[in-house]
């Protein structure tokens, strides 16, 4: 398993979530967890996925969602979950 | 696992607060490049560096985009020349010719700085130290990305004052050199004390004698991440203070630390130390002047500094260490006057002096740091301003270094500009009294007494 989080911030606007998940599937990118809020109309929202089986490689999956983020008005970005399972667990 | 606010903070720390990983070192020894035919010599350093180093960007670059975290510079520290090239060199020319040669694999390799054109003389000098010490100023004005260190003393074998007397000349004949710069050849040259041979840092990186054959060390930064907690204990007292502290210096090095191991791993070379250092940049929100403003003093030089400045290096190792499984080269707060805004306005405020600075580092890291002095300062003042710094590491036994650089041509008052994370600096004034008949009398100071500590 190669997991990695997810995020996306940015105004709301309908289809978010479609749109990222209709990407992952295409790419046999596994969700393991979402959560979302709202908070003062910005829509927040945060994916555990699991990468393992992924069709296309991480720096590609990286910019791709990056772009699809551009496309759509907001930012997402995809991280490797080391990172913050490094910071905040000892 | 993982919950919302932890990757928010984390994703906040890099893109507000400018957390980035400073740089990745790639250490390489070349102590099985050497020759006694200058040619052979420089066409093993090519060779060996080229090799080991081929793919050090691209991890680097590789690393930033899977962690989403930012890895400002990727470097390469090497042998102290002087070693390597005793046994081919006949001429400081020659050595500079070996400072070519670094340059230019350097650039090739897309690394923007290269450490190692050094010397240890901190209890004598060889002839192929001297002559590498005497190359100085044509080597760093003939190259871009080569950076010089030279070690002048330690508290094992006190201060060498003869090298001390040569590098005030070599410092100022620097300058010259490349005057036509800002006299920007200084930047890329330090004089250490009790030099560490793991120090990922520039100017001051070399791959020491006792190092392995290649290894990876990595310097953390993120001055604006503390500072950033440090607004939310506003008025709180001492203990809040170093305990804030202590935790995001913990978060910023565990950061390192991944960064280091997975480069380690990509590249297939061992994981040296973390160098759990704040390092400033130029950049606004990056500075470690803004940190003692939190915590309390006007303006970095305000009575209090140095005492704040102490707590903060001691709570920066304190959380670092335990965030990383090997930590070593400077390790602390580095306080350079260009590289940060904060210290530029404090010296352009009149609240700091060269001498504060120099008090200041007797409780941090690394010394006297990218300050700007007079054009016309002697030769032998510089010595003094190094004897000075060389003499509190020796007893304190701790790191110190001078990277002073007297700007041909301007005066105080003036500015000059370095550009890019080297950023711009007043020229400060120096204490204008004399001290050449202490730095002519030639020798050595001897190490100091290691017990009745005062």
């Amino acid at each position: 398993m190669k997991r990695a989080i997810i995020t996306v911030l940015g105004k709301d606007t309908v289809g978010i979530i479609a749109r990222v998940c209709t990407y992952l599937a295409e790419h046999e990118v596994n969700i393991l967890d979402i959560s979302q809020t709202i908070v003062q109309n910005y829509f927040n929202m945060m994916m555990i996925v699991d990468m393992g089986k992924s069709t296309a490689a991480f720096d590609t999956v990286v910019d791709e969602l990056a772009a699809l983020g551009e496309d759509i008005g907001v930012m997402i970005r995809c991280q490797r979950e080391d990172i913050f399972d490094m910071m905040h667990r000892i | 696992m993982i919950n919302f606010y932890e990757v928010n903070e984390t994703n906040k720390m890099i893109e507000k607060e400018n957390l980035d990983v400073r740089t990745i070192t790639l250490g390489i020894s070349l102590l099985d490049c050497i020759d006694s035919d200058l040619e052979t010599l420089r066409n093993n350093i090519y060779t060996k560096i080229k090799e080991t180093a081929k793919d050090l960007v691209a991890t680097g670059e590789e690393i930033e985009k899977e962690f989403g975290i930012p890895i400002v510079n990727k470097r390469i520290s090497v042998t102290p020349i002087a070693l390597i090239g005793g046994a081919a060199c006949k001429s400081p020319e020659d050595f500079a010719k070996i400072a070519e040669t670094l340059d230019t694999v350097a650039k090739e390799v897309g690394v923007n700085f290269l450490g190692g054109y050094s010397a240890l003389v901190a209890k004598g000098m060889t002839k192929a130290d001297e002559m590498l010490i005497k190359s100085i100023p044509l080597a760093l004005s003939k190259t871009e990305r080569v950076c010089s260190s030279i070690n002048l003393g330690s508290t094992k074998t006190g201060i060498n004052m003869d090298a001390v007397k040569l590098m005030g000349e070599i410092v100022k004949e620097t300058a010259e050199y490349t005057k036509d710069n800002g006299s920007m050849g200084c930047a890329k040259l330090v004089v250490f004390c009790n030099a560490p041979d793991d120090n990922p840092f520039m100017a001051g990186a070399f791959h020491g004698v006792t190092e392995a054959d290649k290894i990876i060390n990595v310097g953390v930064s993120g001055p604006g991440v503390v500072k950033t907690a440090l607004e939310k204990v506003r008025g709180e007292n001492f203990e809040v203070l170093c305990e804030t502290i202590k935790k995001t210096a913990f978060k910023v090095t565990r950061v390192g630390q991944l960064v280091a191991k997975e480069a380690s791993r990509m590249l297939g070379i061992p994981f040296g130390i973390i160098d759990l250092s704040l390092a400033p940049t130029p950049a606004i929100g990056d500075s470690v002047a803004d940190i003692l403003k939190e915590i309390g003093v006007e303006h970095p030089g305000a009575p209090g500094t140095t005492a704040a400045l102490a707590l903060l290096n001691d709570q920066v190792k304190k959380g670092g260490v335990m965030a990383s499984s090997y930590v070593g080269g400077l390790s602390g707060a580095f306080i350079p006057v260009s590289e940060d805004q904060g210290m530029i306005d404090a010296v352009n405020a009149g609240a700091l002096t060269l001498d504060k600075l120099e008090a200041m580092t007797c409780v941090c890291s690394v010394g006297l740091d990218m300050i700007a002095i007079p054009g016309d300062t002697k030769p032998s003042t510089i010595s003094g301003i190094i004897a000075d710094e060389m003499a509190i590491g020796m007893v304190n036994q701790k790191t110190t270094a001078v990277r002073i650089i007297p700007v041909i041509g301007k005066g105080v008052g003036e500015t000059v500009e370095f550009g890019g994370l080297l950023g711009y600096a007043p020229v400060m004034p120096v204490n204008r009294f004399a001290c050449d008949n202490f730095v002519n009398r030639g020798g050595r100071i001897p190490a100091p007494i290691h017990s009745f500590k005062n």
